[in-house]
């Protein structure tokens, strides 16, 4: 029994030079802790990792499997949309609001002509006010489902994402009918939007509406009672009300916290004052909070949108202001007056007044708002995006501390974030 | 929801507390807009935030803008928001020519990521901001690409490839 300890000597070795060898491989394979309590880990995750919604990067600072600290790095999809806004007209940037957040298209748009149209103080027909408000509501609906979706996937739940998808196609192709495009719409117009909604495009939205309440309950019966989806979710990622506040929550996140703030609600634009909806809040303020003010959300979507359809009635989608709104084609081809105003709106711009004015809306994420400050010409001086998901996001740090890795995929999941308007 | 306090109301209370603080005070389009000393910026948003009857609790946002041919270049704007009276207010004031300005990360943790933006696109450094570094574009560039004078394209050689690490 002369190894006891299993550390054959190199004694034992004849060859001197296998003892050599040997003596330096065991020296690579000790480990030495100088300090054994020591055990901290840097772990990098992102910006290409699939539970980080985009090109989020995280950098964790582990204790075992504790998250201890959290520095989240941006600007991996920042395309400079501030600069390009100061060097185009008011009418060429509405397609690029498309790609702020690019999972609420119509949203963006809506909400975008609206400031333009504060600063201009243009007032728009009633029918386009109705169909803006429909199509708004409709691209909440989707961004909610993909919310929802993927952060039940995060957790493990695959179908419902799948399912939720599939109820986002139908809204894709309603946009598709409204106004051409699915995904990248550029709908609205300053003064009005685009097109008319035919009969046959009213049609498709009653059917979805009329449908979706089913659907939704049948992605709530997956969710709902599932012990796992719910030990998930509960508890993590609590933030308190005021932290909340402070930290620039808005949206559904903060509505999770028991904040009832809804800018629909509280300084409502277009006929949001006409219609009856609920806003739901949750005062628990961790990550399943925020997911139920979601799945609510959707449904009081629907009643908004029913509520439209009820009150819209047939009339004029564009103002008839010859200075601030582009006249319709038939017109640019058969009048003169029509023709000249087109080419000065498309070459120097609406000529808004001189001053600064900021508008804030309730996107899905949250409250976007655009900060314009106008120097009279037809190019604003400085265009500010205040984006929801970028100040949701500065939250993060606070709520992922102490949780588990695999807590961190659902959180992000539960605030929700859409990088193209993170990083603008 | 009608206001609960009315833009006078907001202006007297801040007239009293600060008497030589505003400079000028704007209505434009419902939006209310004082512009205040620089000077007088940190301790009167920090009096907005704790005051009991105006208590602005968010910070909405905070950006600056680049005036380039006037003599104190940029502003900075603060956005305000108080829930409790449903009220919003936005404050405006210069910065000093050195471009060095006073944070507000100690009355709104929201400002942080706000600030280091602002610090990323103008080059306004922030005094007591604990963690002042570029928001989206990587450390080892040294543009600022919202002044009027960097131009939309870029200049050539700007973004160059990240330094090698030795090892």
């Amino acid at each position: 029994m002369e190894n006891q300890n299993n550390n054959i000597t190199p004694v034992n070795f004849i060859n001197p030079e296998e003892a050599a060898i040997y003596q330096a491989l065991q020296k690579d394979s000790e480990i030495i802790i100088e300090d054994k309590l020591e055990n901290t880990m840097v772990l990098n995750m992102g910006p290409q990792h699939p539970a980080t919604h985009g090109v989020l990067r995280l950098l964790l600072k582990l204790d075992g499997e504790r998250v201890i600290g959290c520095v989240p790095e941006l600007g991996y999809l920042h395309r400079g949309y501030e600069k390009l806004a100061e060097n185009m007209t008011y009418y060429e940037y509405i397609p690029h609001t498309d790609r702020l957040d690019y999972l609420a298209t119509m949203a963006n748009n809506v909400h975008y002509v609206l400031a333009v149209e504060k600063l201009a103080g243009i007032d728009i027909p009633d029918r386009a006010k109705w169909i803006r408000m429909i199509v708004a509501e409709l691209s909440r609906i989707a961004s909610h489902l993909i919310g929802i979706g993927t952060m039940a996937m995060d957790v493990g739940a695959l179908t419902v994402l799948l399912w939720s998808l599939r109820e986002r196609e139908k809204i894709q192709s309603i946009f598709d009918k409204v106004c051409g495009a699915r995904f990248t719409t550029s709908y609205t117009r300053i003064g009005g939007v685009a097109s008319d909604i035919d009969d046959e495009g009213i049609a498709m939205i009653k059917k979805f509406v009329d449908e979706y309440p089913g659907y939704q309950y049948e992605i709530e019966k997956l969710l709902h009672t599932n012990k796992i989806f719910l030990d998930r979710c509960e508890g993590i990622g609590y933030i308190s009300k005021e932290d909340a506040v402070a930290i620039g929550f808005t949206g559904p996140n903060l509505r999770g916290c028991g904040v009832e703030w809804d800018l629909r609600v509280k300084q409502p634009y277009l006929f949001y004052d006409k219609v009856d909806f609920k806003v739901p809040t949750y005062s628990e303020g961790d990550a399943l909070a925020r997911y139920y003010v979601r799945v609510d959300e959707t449904l009081e979507s629907c009643k908004i949108i029913k509520q439209c359809l009820e009150k819209m009635q047939p009339g004029e989608v564009k103002a008839n202001l010859p200075k601030e709104v582009l006249p319709k084609k038939e017109e640019i081809y058969t009048k003169m007056e029509e023709l000249i105003h087109d080419f000065m709106l498309v070459n120097f711009g609406i000529n808004p007044p001189k001053g600064n004015i900021y508008a804030g809306f309730e996107n899905p994420k949250g409250e976007l708002g655009f900060y314009i400050v106008s120097q009279g010409k037809g190019y604003p001086w400085r265009l500010k995006i205040r984006s929801p998901s970028f100040n949701n996001l500065q939250a993060l740090p606070k709520l992922v501390k102490g949780c588990l890795v695999s807590d961190v995929v659902a959180i992000i999941g539960s605030i929700d974030p859409v990088m193209g308007e993170a990083d603008k | 929801m009608e206001n609960k306090i009315t833009n006078q109301a907001v202006l007297d209370i801040i007239k009293e507390k600060f008497p030589n603080a505003i400079e000028n005070f704007e209505e434009f389009q419902g939006d209310f807009i004082i512009y205040v000393k620089t000077e007088f910026i940190h301790n009167i948003l920090k009096f907005l935030h704790y005051d009991e009857n105006l208590s602005f609790e968010q910070l909405t946002d905070t950006t600056a803008v680049d005036w380039a041919t006037r003599k104190n270049r940029f502003s900075m704007v603060y956005q305000l928001l108080s829930m409790k009276n449903n009220y919003r207010l936005r404050v405006i004031c210069y910065v000093n020519d050195d471009l060095i300005h006073p944070t507000v990360t100690d009355i709104w943790k929201g400002a942080n990521w706000q600030e280091r933006e602002v610090f990323d696109m103008y080059g306004i450094k922030f005094e007591g901001h604990p963690d002042l570094r570029r928001m989206y574009l990587p450390e080892y560039v040294e543009i600022h690409p919202l002044r009027k004078d960097y131009p939309l394209m870029g200049n050539p050689g700007d973004f160059k490839l990240p330094p090698i690490i030795e090892d």
